[in-house]
């Protein structure tokens, strides 16, 4: 059957179809909805796990026990699970072990824009990219067969123009896949130095056939069209190269992007007269053909940066393109912003309005970095503001840590701030950690963590008390605040701030777009009493906007959160009792 | 039409994806090959967002580039300006009028365009433009306005109206329909706005 798919569902699709059984994931754009699909199956296991390195170990847990798992992650996930990845590379697996990373070129929800083939290459693990839904769910469902006849784990590379486009893909049924039996074989999985140095030949000889098998697979094929024009390209490239070429180049079409098929390269590049590799990102293929000898032309046409388009492909290949307009006056932007009623931004303009340093971290809070807020002075990776504030105090002393916080998320410190605090506390820094609790993992689409008490279909699970584990890590200091009382928030951190101890303030509060969390009437303006002084504007809320010198609150964003009327000195904010009398 | 490339544009949270959704199992339901590519993630938090929905007889490229849309359809009139450049020559833009100031409207750093009703005109570009927030809300949800919209977009093609019906039956929950339903007839059989 044939069905209208986003390919991460058609991955989904795919990996079900081939009988997966287990699944644990750490949600990342855009990688999340594949999990998501999966924990619809309630006759497969699926999970969230607290973080990436955690679910790809569950998975590989899982193989050995005789399964078909499966973990997918977002790019920067893969630098979390890379540890076990290397290695894993050596054991091999039992039962089938997929892993999906999913890139971000043009960086639409990412904080870089790394290249995930270097991990495949680094670790020696075959990867394949699909370029559409259909091959999505084909290559997903075929991964399982060549991790189970190659006794390796493998990489499925998605990027985000493929995970999140929608194209028709060719739907099956789920095959009944028996569990294979356990056996303790010490010299395949504990992997100390003799053992290991038997592995690694056993790694390099499979890479070989890898290789081989390359030059004549599905993954791989070429399209015979104009030899004049030769192009190399996997995923969406190939997608704009066909868009803009047509028939006019010939193609080579690569789907396992490692390792490469150097016979089916070298052959395709003597059908043709100019060979052109067109790849989003890093010049992996570019530099393979180069080592092989041909006269290739690549990154010196296309960036190393961003993400590519029709037009893009066009242009640098002088292939005209359409005509377009666009008015004389540049337009204002429209940045994303947090939502009306986010718990975050009265504790971001507590902060700012404090001048105090914060580092920041990875979540939705990341965007009170924005004006008007302009609270947050660093986002690195998961958990660095912990680990990152430590370092920072200790290094400026006294004068810092009585004006430098961290914020983190429950579900990024979860996920990797734990250990960052637990070094606060065993090193003794002056460190004010707060934790930022919407009970929800928010920007990647509500996901449950280990902190919310529910686990990824919504049911009752194990609840880990954020409170008493920062006891049990050694910080004696342990307050909560609710985020949208503006008044104990700053009491609690110019507090905690003027002590020397380590301390966490927890400021709680779900987020407003969760299901269940009570949204109240929007509030209105009384324009007699608004004076117009824009003390409200600093909060950057999206329903407030400033008309014929008075502040307006647009009724369709606003939720009735309140923190506004905490800033007005003139009570100019009517809530519903008051719009009624 | 052969094919067609449409984009939806707007400010995350409107449901765009929504949208989206409806026109690909409308096209996939004409026989045709599909694309869409959507935007999930930090862009969605009231950012501006592009939604892109092709169709045709084979579809490659799942993004519609400069100069390519043939519709822009728009749940707010500055995204409808910000994403002109899409529109190739002869498109048309079907806009909600709603204004939605972005922060830096709001933080006083821009203002928001007064005349971009005429600025398309100047440009000689069709737009088609509706109070689709008031429409949503006389049909019984705010919300509803990205349906209004699409009944809209419905008044250019010559499919049958149950073609639509039954696409929007596919995407909308069961509890929602009858308000989508109304949505839906209100943004189609609205006469266009008239020149003030």
């Amino acid at each position: 059957m044939k069905k209208l798919l986003m390919g991460n569902e058609a991955v989904a699709q795919g990996l079900y179809e081939a009988g997966v059984a287990v699944v644990s994931s750490y949600p990342g754009t855009p990688s999340t909805e594949i999990t998501e699909c999966l924990a619809e199956h309630r006759d497969i296991y699926s999970e969230w796990a607290p973080n990436e390195k955690v679910a790809l170990e569950t998975a590989f847990g899982a193989s050995l026990a005789g399964v078909r798992s499966f973990c997918a992650m977002k790019h920067v996930g893969l630098n979390v699970a890379a540890d076990p990845l290397y290695t894993m590379s050596y054991t091999g697996v039992n039962a089938g072990l997929v892993i999906a990373v999913a890139d971000d070129p043009g960086m639409h929800s990412s904080q870089n824009e790394q290249d995930s083939r270097h991990h495949a290459i680094a670790s020696k693990v075959p990867m394949l990219e699909p370029a559409d839904s259909d091959e999505a769910l084909r290559f997903a469902k075929a991964a399982f067969e060549l991790s189970e006849e190659y006794d390796t784990p493998v990489l499925l590379r998605m990027c985000t123009r493929i995970a999140h486009s929608r194209s028709i893909a060719e739907v099956g049924e789920r095959k009944d896949v028996q569990p294979k039996p356990y056996h303790k074989e010490w010299t395949k999985y504990v992997m100390m130095p003799g053992p290991a140095r038997v592995r690694h030949p056993i790694v390099e000889e499979r890479t070989k056939k890898l290789s081989e098998l390359g030059n004549s697979c599905d993954f791989n094929r070429v399209e015979t069209g104009d030899p004049s024009l030769g192009i190399i390209a996997s995923g969406t490239a190939y997608q704009y190269a066909k868009e803009v070429l047509g028939k006019n180049a010939s193609y080579l079409k690569l789907g396992l992007v490692n390792p490469l098929p150097d016979r089916l390269i070298l052959d395709f590049a003597k059908s043709v007269k100019r060979l052109v590799v067109i790849e989003e990102l890093d010049p992996i293929i570019e530099t393979h053909c180069t080592k092989l000898g041909l006269k290739v032309e690549g990154k010196n046409l296309f960036p190393l940066c961003g993400e590519f388009s029709q037009k893009l492909v066009a242009e640098k290949l002088g292939v005209p393109v359409p005509e377009s307009v666009r008015l004389s006056d540049p337009v204002p932007e429209r940045p994303p912003v947090m939502c009306p009623g986010c718990p975050h931004r009265g504790v971001f303009y507590t902060l700012s309005s404090l001048k105090l340093t914060v580092l920041g971290d990875i979540g939705c809070y990341t965007l009170g970095a924005a004006a008007p807020l302009n609270a947050i002075d660093t986002t690195l990776c998961m958990g660095a503001s912990v680990s990152g504030l430590h370092g920072f105090n200790k290094a400026s002393g006294a004068s810092s840590a009585q004006k430098t916080v961290a914020v983190i998320g429950d579900s990024t410190f979860m996920h990797s701030g734990i250990t960052g605090l637990v070094n606060i506390s065993y090193n003794q820094s002056d460190s004010t950690v707060l934790i930022l609790d919407n009970s929800i993992t928010g920007m990647t689409g509500h996901q449950q963590n280990p902190s919310t008490g529910l686990d990824i279909h919504g049911d009752p699970a194990g609840k880990v008390d954020l409170e008493a584990l920062c006891r049990a890590i050694g910080i004696d200091r342990v307050r909560v605040v609710d985020s949208y009382n503006l008044e104990s928030v700053k009491k609690a951190v110019t507090e905690e701030l003027a002590v020397s101890a380590p301390s966490v303030i927890i400021c709680r509060r779900p987020c407003v777009l969760l299901k269940g969390v009570p949204k109240k009437a929007p509030l209105s303006v009384d324009s007699d009493k608004c004076r117009g002084c824009k003390s409200c504007m600093k909060l950057g809320c999206p329903a407030i906007s400033f008309r014929d010198g008075k502040a307006h609150i647009d009724k369709t964003l606003c939720v009735g959160c309140s923190v506004c009327t905490q800033l007005c000195r003139f009570d100019a904010f009517l809530g519903k009792e008051e719009q009624l009398s | 039409m052969k094919s067609g490339n449409i984009i939806i544009v707007g400010v995350g949270g409107q449901g765009s994806l929504l949208a989206s959704r409806f026109l690909g199992e409308l096209f996939v339901s004409l026989g045709y090959d599909v694309k869409l590519s959507e935007v999930h993630g930090m862009s969605q938090r009231g950012g501006s967002v592009i939604t892109y929905v092709r169709f045709g007889q084979q579809v490659a490229s799942p993004l519609i580039d400069f100069g390519e849309a043939d519709y822009i359809l728009s749940f707010e009139l500055l995204e409808a300006a910000r994403y002109l450049p899409y529109l190739r020559k002869g498109g048309r833009i079907i806009a909600n009028t709603q204004q939605i100031d972005p922060m830096p409207v709001i933080t006083g750093k821009q203002s928001y365009p007064q005349d971009l009703k005429e600025q398309f005109e100047s440009l000689g570009v069709e737009a088609d433009l509706l109070d689709c927030l008031s429409l949503a809300g006389l049909a019984g949800s705010v919300k509803a306005v990205n349906i209004v919209l699409l009944g809209r977009l419905s008044r250019y093609f010559d499919y049958p109206e149950e073609i639509w019906y039954q696409a929007l039956e596919r995407v909308v929950p069961p509890k929602f329909l009858e308000i989508n339903r109304k949505a839906f007839a209100l943004g189609r059989e609205k006469a266009p706005l008239e020149e003030k």
